[in-house]
């Protein structure tokens, strides 16, 4: 059940069609900055497989300039 | 601000949250998260306060939300010319150092061994009591007071008259000699008068800026995303880096150049050669505003007790500086500092440009030197040499670490030699101190006495009896403090300690006085751009705390100097700003009335008129210069020195025993000693323990890997830590770099008490240090 948090850098201009990618994609919350191109990103998934699904999704999603992991917890290790 | 989580998940989730923000943060300065601020207020009523943030002496404008007496939320204060809005990781959780588990609410004295809890009443009486039982067995200079760069400059004012107008003593310190000394002896020596000449908005013009030894986008986060967002707008602005190692101001600079320890001053010196050989002299600008000195070399470097040292200026013309500076050709620096011919007369060409507006910031990579005064010096000698200074965009800017290291240390004057106007040395000073004070002169010492490393070591020497230390944490902070821990601890030493948290050196008290902390007390800081900044009081003290300022005045009152301080609970902030002012009155460092700062966020001094003044001596801009177009009215001709310093080695340098430099400093998330930040949960899980970064290249060789623990060792101590390799800074190859937040591995017991003989400033940058990988 790990939950993550990522910074996401959209491409210059892209922020907002980043969110709106963002915002229909299951087990995500997002916090778009006000003054940059950047999303901060927080998973929280299932389990592995539901983790990978989603890693895949957010490797295709266009407006995505880089995506960096920043801190992952397991929750079934508290 | 972040609401205290429910569960474990979503407090898993809210620290994945925050740990993306705080690293957001320190990649994007400045960075704001408005949807997520304004998502997790609460729903009862909140009153938005004014503030200057607690932390750094960037002096940033807050916002501090207030809901049913508790703070509760935190923002950029859009009216602040200081951030505009912006703000920091460390200030966007500040007002969660209020409420630490462990705060310090109750008075505590030690009993048969043990720290037993009292009243205020019997604490206070104790402190009293300990301190004239010292003077009368011992004298006036048995007692000290060791205040901080965050006192309040209330604080500060109470300090320097209870000490040197009541007990008649200048054993007056504050921290900031440890991190801001240079830069003052730097301003005194160039100019005659402290503080820089420029301001923020020098950042708003400058087409270059060069950071001498400053990881700006760290120390001073909104600052660099200010002139993140000038490159972004205006085509041409560049950044350059110079530093002995590589940071995230390195990697966001046009141009990083690493140099190798205590060659900076070789570098500016080049620079300075650059500039005279290819005709960039600003030829009217210096004959007009600068004359030419030189002082003393081989001038020591404090290691021994009761270290003297006094410079003696000699005039010196134009060719004879000229002359001194072949030692300093670029390809003889080079092989000196590792820096490339090439890049050398690239910076050089920088400033020479007579197109090209510069800034030249730096903080404690230049202060914390052996040489503080001199590269202070230096810098100032370049812009000086081509005329850029005391216009917008042209300013050499000294920053500072904490929040009113200007405004109390520098400004009131909370060092041995000072007076809240001038030098003890002075007799006009002290005339004035005097009749403000309504005190007899001679009750003011004329000399100095111990500044900080000597008033630590006349504590191990046995000549101090008594200490009192406010808003500083010294058992993390002094260097060497394998010798000043003990120092402490001697059975004749009496230590007193008013502080808002646990720390190393509450350990070492015999009183601890619990203090109401930042927006629990109504006071005014002073930033590094010459802003004085007030707040009210916003929240009740916690528990017996009590303000530092009312901690002094009650242990004065009852010493018999009451008489000092004839102000009521409700009045004496006022009053003491009131008085205080009196001493800076005048168009060179006139201060605004209490009234308007209690309006504005922040009011530069010189306020003369009506006006504050944002470039000092330049008439355009500033009152006070009754000569010509540029007058440096701190010294009395109106003109600058052109100092040489030549480059002299530091005192412990890499042996075969002890390979490598080591370099100490801090990272974005704490403040200095991490006293508070470590209580910030976000902050702490960023950085829960300190490190040693090492070159990746050295860390082969030694066969240590990331994370893996390592041993250092000094002549001084032993440290083991783990192993950080290429991740937030890198050294460069032979140096390795240790934060010094941590004081549960305090890399302070490794390092040298060697100062700048003009300053007295510790260098806490430069020594010596064996690495070796742990086995298991």
């Amino acid at each position: 059940m790990p939950v993550k948090s990522y910074l996401a850098q959209a491409f210059e201009g892209k922020k907002e069609a980043l969110v709106q990618t963002l915002s229909g994609l299951p087990s995500c919350e997002y916090y778009p900055a006000e003054n940059e191109d950047l999303v901060v990103l927080v998973t929280d998934t299932s389990d592995e497989a539901e983790e990978k699904i989603l890693q895949d999704i957010l490797n295709e999603i266009p407006e995505l300039k880089h995506l960096s992991l920043v801190s992952g917890f397991m929750s079934n290790q508290e | 601000m972040i609401n205290t989580p429910v569960n474990r998940r979503n407090f898993l989730k809210t620290l994945a949250k925050v740990s993306a923000m705080a690293a957001a943060a320190s990649m994007f300065p400045g960075i704001v998260f408005a949807d997520e601020q304004e998502a997790n207020l609460p729903s009862q009523p909140m009153e938005w306060k004014k503030s200057p943030c607690r932390f750094c002496g960037v002096g940033c404008g807050l916002l501090i939300g207030i809901s049913e007496g508790k703070a509760v939320a935190v923002k950029g204060d859009p009216a602040s010319p200081v951030n505009k809005g912006l703000c920091c990781v460390k200030g966007y959780h500040s007002v969660l150092a209020l409420y630490g588990k462990d705060r310090l609410t109750k008075p505590l004295v030690r009993k048969g061994g043990k720290m037993v809890e009292t009243s205020m009443e019997e604490a206070l009486d104790l402190v009293a009591r300990k301190m004239k039982e010292s003077i009368a067995q011992h004298g006036k200079d048995s007692v000290a007071l060791y205040g901080s760069g965050q006192w309040t400059i209330p604080d500060g004012y109470v300090a320097s008259k209870f000490m040197k107008g009541g007990i008649g003593t200048n054993n007056l310190e504050a921290n900031a000699r440890l991190c801001m000394a240079s830069a003052v002896t730097g301003f005194m020596t160039t100019f005659g008068m402290d503080e820089p000449m420029g301001c923020y908005e020098d950042i708003d013009h400058a087409d270059v800026f060069v950071l001498w030894g400053n990881n700006m986008a760290e120390m001073h986060p909104v600052l660099f995303s200010r002139m993140l967002d000038q490159r972004l707008k205006r085509k041409g602005v560049k950044i350059i880096d110079l530093a002995t190692r590589t940071t995230r101001s390195s990697k966001a600079a046009d141009k990083s150049m690493l140099f190798l320890p205590q060659t900076d001053l070789a570098i500016a010196n080049a620079i300075c050669y650059e500039i005279i050989h290819n005709g960039w002299v600003n030829r009217k600008f210096v004959e007009d505003h600068c004359v030419f000195r030189q002082g003393k070399t081989n001038i020591g470097y404090g290691l021994e007790d009761k270290f003297a040292f006094k410079d003696e200026p000699q005039e010196l013309s134009f060719e004879g500086f000229k002359a001194m500076l072949e030692d300093y050709r670029p390809d003889k620096v080079a092989a000196i500092s590792g820096v490339s011919v090439k890049d050398i007369k690239y910076l050089a060409s920088l400033y020479g440009n007579p197109n090209h507006k510069v800034t030249s910031f730096w903080c404690m990579g230049m202060n914390q030197h052996t040489r503080g005064t001199w590269i202070n010096n230096l810098v100032y000698n370049i812009h000086l040499l081509t005329g850029k200074i005391s216009t917008p965009g042209n300013s050499p800017f000294s920053l500072t670490g904490q929040p009113s290291a200007c405004g109390t240390v520098r400004e009131v004057g909370t060092l041995t030699h000072r007076l809240p106007y001038g030098e003890v040395t002075d007799e006009k000073a002290r005339q004035k101190a005097a009749k403000i004070w309504k005190v007899p002169v001679e009750r003011i010492p004329d000399k100095p006495t111990l500044h900080t490393v000597e008033m630590f070591r006349a504590l191990d020497r046995g000549e101090l009896k008594f200490m009192w230390i406010q808003v500083t944490n010294p058992m993390v902070t002094m260097p060497m403090l394998n010798r000043y821990r003990p120092a402490t601890q001697k059975e004749d030493a009496f230590i007193v300690v008013s502080d808002v948290y646990p720390t190393p050196t509450t350990d070492v008290a015999d009183v601890i006085l619990p203090s109401a902390m930042w927006i629990e007390r109504e006071g005014m800081f002073g930033n590094a751009e010459r802003r004085t900044q007030h707040w009210n009081q916003l929240l009740e003290p916690q528990g017996e705390a009590m303000s530092d300022t009312w901690q002094l005045i009650e242990v004065a009152r009852r010493m018999g100097y009451g008489d000092l301080f004839p102000w009521t609970k409700e009045n004496h902030i006022e009053e003491i700003w009131k008085e205080y002012s009196i001493f800076q009155e005048g168009a060179k460092h006139g201060m605004a009335p209490y009234e308007v700062l209690k309006k504005q966020p922040g009011v530069q001094w010189p306020f003369f008129e009506g006006k504050e003044t944002k470039w000092r001596y330049n008439a355009k801009y500033d009152p006070a210069v009754k000569n010509g177009s540029i007058e440096f009215y701190g010294k009395p001709d109106g003109k600058a020195w052109i100092w040489f310093r030549p480059y002299e080695p530091a005192p412990e340098v890499p042996s075969a025993e002890y390979p490598f430099w080591l370099n100490t400093g801090r990272v974005i998330e704490h403040w200095h000693s991490g006293s508070m930040t470590r209580r910030i949960k976000v902050l702490h899980q960023a950085v829960p323990h300190s490190y040693v970064e090492l070159h990746p290249d050295d860390a082969a060789a030694l066969g240590i890997r990331h994370g893996e623990k390592v041993r250092l060792s000094t002549k001084r101590g032993i440290l083991e830590l783990p192993a950080s390799i290429n991740e937030r800074g890198v050294p460069a190859r032979g140096q390795v770099f240790v934060p010094f937040f941590d004081e549960n591995m305090l890399i302070n017991n490794l390092t040298l008490d060697a100062f700048c003989p003009i300053s007295k400033q510790p260098d806490y940058k430069k020594c010596a240090v064996k690495v070796e990988k742990v086995l298991a």
